[in-house]
């Protein structure tokens, strides 16, 4: 089964990185952009198993590793 | 000469761990021992020194793959005991991913890594790291990094300036803190910042690059010898 983690900066946590992709995408000529946040996408291989129990243990990964809680946010899907 | 003992923490990618180790050197009498990151048991010393460079490459983020390594648990079990921390640079970064400081140190405001010379104030001088300054002094010491930018939520920002936890912020040469000395965006102008019991210091600027005349400097020297004689005490 495969887990999929979504780490996105908190708002209110000022993303510089987001506004220079902003502002590169409407030098490019693409109108209609009101706000860029980046993040990261993260995907894990795991051994086949109980689907909630994988939720919780990826949950377990993020708290400890995958995301700083203090400026991110994260979210897990599992797909089986 | 003290027989006061140090360890100097080394990560694949440090690169300022020889540089600190000078600086403690110089002030000690002796070289501190370097202490390489795979090990899980660091000896009992007085003071332990976190050094700069990029420790796994920066991987997921600063310091994250650092602060989860088995040495940091020793690190983090001897700083409980009071033993004294320095963490500078990417050993501040690893400082608050592995909890021993509040707060995260992201990407700087500018988004360039910065180089430089910068004006410090040194805000207390009653710690075991700036007694050898006094309270008010302004130093100049080099930043390297490009993840240096002090950020935490209100509540800990407040109870940082409230208990006075800042040590050093970055400032105009005549002290004045301002936004244009700001050099990463920094909240409050934060260079480095102490742990409650103020045992633990992390701080942005390398006072070990300007610690010995042939450097260019020696503003930075004053803090390894509060160390040194505060643990020889």
């Amino acid at each position: 089964m495969k887990a999929r983690v979504h780490i996105t900066l908190k708002n209110g946590v000022l993303d510089p990185q987001g506004k220079a992709i902003h502002n590169s995408l409407e030098g490019l000529g693409f109108d209609g952009v009101e706000d860029v946040r980046q993040g990261k996408f993260i995907e894990i291989e795991l051994a086949d198993g109980d689907t909630e129990a994988a939720k919780a243990r990826v949950a377990n990964m993020c708290e400890k590793l995958l995301a700083n809680t203090v400026i991110e946010n994260y979210t897990v899907e599992i797909e089986s | 000469m003290s027989a006061a003992s140090a360890a100097v923490i080394v990560f694949p990618g440090s690169n300022c761990d020889r540089d600190i180790a000078v600086s403690l050197e110089a002030a000690l009498g002796h070289a501190p021992q370097m202490v390489w990151h795979g090990d899980s048991d660091l000896p009992n010393v007085d003071l332990i020194a976190v050094p700069g460079g990029f420790s796994y490459g920066d991987y997921l983020r600063s310091g994250a793959m650092a602060a989860n390594s088995p040495i940091m648990r020793e690190v983090v079990a001897q700083a409980g005991r009071g033993v004294p921390v320095l963490g500078i640079c990417n050993g501040f970064q690893v400082l608050t991913e592995c909890g021993l400081l509040p707060g995260v140190l992201m990407r700087n405001a500018s988004l360039k890594f910065i180089c430089r010379d910068v004006d410090l104030r040194v805000e207390r001088n009653d710690t075991i790291f700036t007694r050898d300054y006094g309270a008010g002094d302004v130093i100049r010491v080099p930043v390297a990094h490009h993840d240096g930018n002090y950020f935490t939520d209100p509540d800990t920002l407040k109870s940082l300036e409230d208990n006075d936890r800042v040590a050093f912020r970055y400032c105009a040469p005549d002290g004045a803190v301002t936004q244009a000395a700001n050099p990463n965006g920094s909240l409050n102008n934060i260079a480095g910042i102490l742990n409650e019991e103020g045992n633990v210091l992390g701080m942005m600027p390398h006072p070990e690059r300007l610690a010995d005349p042939q450097l260019g400097g020696t503003d930075g020297a004053p803090m390894f010898t509060a160390l040194a004689e505060a643990i020889a005490a």
